[in-house]
């Protein structure tokens, strides 16, 4: 586990705000010098702090308008291979995400689709075709917001 | 903004690898550094590009459980949605809130140090959330894939 000092929370909280930052800028906000700025940069992103960076588009500009999370329990009749499972639905490029969860799912997706009869389309051909695919419970995303996290 | 087949270029490269050095982009997207920089800009300025933001690994800063709460509220309520969120938003330990169309009404990311501490947040803080009609959750055993990239 890393082990983070006020500075360091700081650093986190401004570039999950915005990762383009330079070290100089960043570092005039937390009452650092550039270089000693970039080097804590460079430290939580070798300890893993940071796992990388995150594009933000206006989906619906860029064609994808559309949000579905879907739950998805696996069949219990025949014996299935999630192994099998896991790496169709990886497979399909309108999958941004495959989590496999405890609770009443097994597996939660999200799936980007341009519009409803898109999604449909890769509901009906891609999803309901997974092998040992059972109930599926489909959410439409109306809204998102994301939050800094407990970095306080 | 219309945006063309090389701007589809630039974002489907960009979504891949959000650091990834202009002149790279320039290249694999088959247009000049400058134009690819113009073209960046006017993207951002056309707020189709809205942001890079850092993404933190929360496991490696101690975070061991991540919860998926979905929510049904009470629609009875006119100001159900707005006062669960606000509330919400108070809430440290909540990374995402998102509003959905389906069977789940609103979807809370949420993380915790351990097990005890879960069930402290969960106790404390989250059942004690306003205009709540029922809820679930979904424990994160493990993230088989998380990318934002799109098939433009």
């Amino acid at each position: 586990m890393i082990a983070l000092d006020d500075t360091d929370r700081a650093i986190l909280r401004a570039l999950e705000q915005d990762a383009t930052l330079s070290a100089g800028a960043l570092g005039r906000r937390v009452g650092l010098s550039q270089p000693a700025c970039w080097r804590r940069i460079q430290r939580l992103t070798e300890q893993g702090a940071i796992a990388g960076r995150r594009l933000e588009l206006d989906l619906a500009a860029v064609g994808f308008g559309v949000t579905v999370f879907l739950g998805i329990k696996i069949g219990t009749r025949g014996r299935v291979s999630l192994e099998d499972f896991e790496r169709a639905v990886t497979a399909i490029p309108e999958v941004q995400v495959v989590q496999h969860v405890l609770g009443v799912f097994d597996y939660r997706i999200k799936v980007r689709a341009r519009d409803i009869a898109d999604f449909e389309r890769i509901l009906r051909r891609r999803i309901l075709t997974l092998p040992g695919i059972g109930q599926v419970e489909a959410n439409v995303l109306l809204s998102e917001e994301r939050l800094p996290g407990p970095l306080g | 903004m219309q945006i063309d087949d090389t701007d589809r270029r630039i974002l489907r490269n960009l979504l891949a690898d959000p650091a990834m050095a202009v002149a790279a982009l320039a290249e694999r997207a088959g247009i000049t550094t400058a134009t690819c920089w113009r073209r960046i800009e006017k993207l951002r300025e056309a707020g189709v590009i809205r942001g890079t933001q850092a993404v933190i690994d929360w496991r490696r800063l101690g975070w061991e459980i991540e919860v998926s709460l979905r929510f049904t509220l009470d629609k009875t309520h006119p100001r159900a949605f707005d006062e669960f969120i606000a509330a919400a938003r108070l809430v440290p330990e909540v990374l995402e809130i998102q509003t959905f169309l389906g069977q789940t009404d609103v979807r809370l990311n949420v993380i915790a140090r351990d097990m005890e501490h879960w069930k402290e947040i969960y106790r404390d803080r989250i059942l004690t959330l306003p205009h709540i009609q029922d809820t679930e959750a979904l424990m994160l055993v493990s993230s088989i894939k998380d990318t934002t990239e799109l098939p433009l």
